[in-house]
């Protein structure tokens, strides 16, 4: 059999994408962990806060947070009666040792527990030019720490300021929602440590979880519910003045 | 066949087009990760990567295997759902092996103040104390016993 020019032409383009679909080859998955039949996101209940920073020092234990960088963090607001609108917002080194007193008298005085919204329609994953940032199957926000370059768009891109650039690698860091523990059936490092039980981990996929049950008596509310981030941190007991 | 005597340049310029593209295609499956592409436009390996890091908090199941007698007298008091590493601190290795990290000693002055110390922005629900006027300085657990801090003796609180 003799192979003209015009057929050699049409079977090189078919074999090269041959070989590609072969180098592609087949990924390794978890064996105990599907992440299909996840869907995480967290409970913050701002009551329950009392502000000890149990859950900071816990999450730079946990994920090697650079000194200075939070990927978790409290902030404490105080509101004064006549300015709802104007809240006094202090969080001394992410509250990572805790708070000094609250030495202004009255008002209204609460702390409220920040980290990663993990949206589901994330500003974050959606302007970076190289693809190392995305919500995975499960919803949790990661970082390719192989593939970030360092250009610092997805920081300035979220609207809850999670994301900072680790000094050590040049690269995005970011909350990961403990993903190493999740997929090993443990809670996250500030849910376990929190003394108040104020941070719950959710699955809002697994029909057994407590949210379900909690979400059918309390409202619940998420940060900047305007930027239409589809944010997976549910806080009760919200106040409205929190940014 | 006899009209395409003198479409030679036609044909030269599609090779060069198909060398192009087989180069392209080739170049790509070299440089673009296997995983690229599985799950959406990222590396899928990079989700493995993020779970593979170790764990540093063992979590309270883990500690309760062992401390069957520390878990009892903690579910019975106001302490029963602080987990044991709030406290103790970050004791993963210690759980893979108690031989290899000795829980380190817990300076009680400052750690119990971490969170009952007085401040107007926690839940009044949440019990304060003023640690100076409470007890004067005497240690805490001089009093209390941290995995049980209640005081039933008639005493106070």
């Amino acid at each position: 059999m003799t192979i003209t020019r015009r057929q050699l032409l049409i079977l090189l383009p078919a074999a090269a994408i041959a070989w590609d679909s072969i180098l592609a080859g087949t990924p390794e998955e978890s064996p105990n962990y599907k992440m299909t039949d996840h869907w995480w996101g967290m409970l913050i209940d701002v009551t329950k806060c009392i502000g000890c920073g149990t859950c900071v020092q816990a999450c730079k234990a946990e994920n090697l947070v650079p000194d200075g960088y939070y990927r978790t963090w409290v902030e404490r607001y105080r509101i004064a009666e006549w300015d709802t609108e104007m809240p006094q917002v202090d969080s001394p080194d992410g509250a990572l040792h805790g708070f000094p007193a609250t030495t202004q008298e009255g008002g209204k005085n609460f702390f409220v527990p920040k980290l990663c919204n993990h949206c589901a329609d994330s500003p974050c994953t959606q302007v970076c030019p190289v693809g190392a940032t995305f919500v995975s199957p499960d919803g949790v926000v990661l970082v390719d720490q192989k593939y970030c370059l360092g250009c610092r768009y997805c920081i300035q891109a979220c609207p809850y300021g999670c994301r900072f650039l680790n000094p050590e690698t040049d690269t995005a860091s970011k909350c990961t929602l403990c993903y190493h523990r999740i997929t090993k059936g443990l809670t996250t490092a500030c849910c376990e440590t929190c003394p108040t039980g104020a941070r719950q981990l959710v699955d809002f996929k697994n029909p057994n979880d407590p949210i379900h049950k909690f979400l059918e008596t309390h409202s619940v509310q998420v940060l900047k519910p305007y930027m239409a981030t589809k944010a997976k941190v549910y806080y009760f007991g919200l106040d409205g003045s929190v940014r | 066949m006899a009209n395409l005597k003198d479409a030679g340049h036609l044909f030269r310029m599609a090779a060069v087009f198909a060398v192009g593209i087989v180069l392209f295609l080739v170049l790509r499956g070299i440089f673009v990760p296997k995983t690229f592409g599985q799950y959406g436009h990222y590396r899928a390996a990079a989700i493995a990567d993020v779970a593979a890091k170790p764990v540093v908090f063992a979590g309270h199941q883990a500690c309760e295997a062992c401390h069957t007698d520390v878990h009892e007298m903690k579910s019975k008091g106001v302490h029963a759902r602080v987990a044991c590493e709030s406290c103790h601190g970050p004791l993963a290795k210690h759980a893979d092996d108690p031989t290899a990290l000795q829980p380190p000693h817990i300076d009680v002055a400052v750690l119990c103040v971490r969170c009952h110390e007085a401040n107007i922005a926690k839940p009044k629900t949440f019990p304060q104390v003023v640690s100076a006027d409470h007890s004067g300085g005497v240690v805490c657990d001089t009093c209390h016993k941290p995995h049980s801090p209640k005081i039933d003796t008639g005493v106070g609180q």
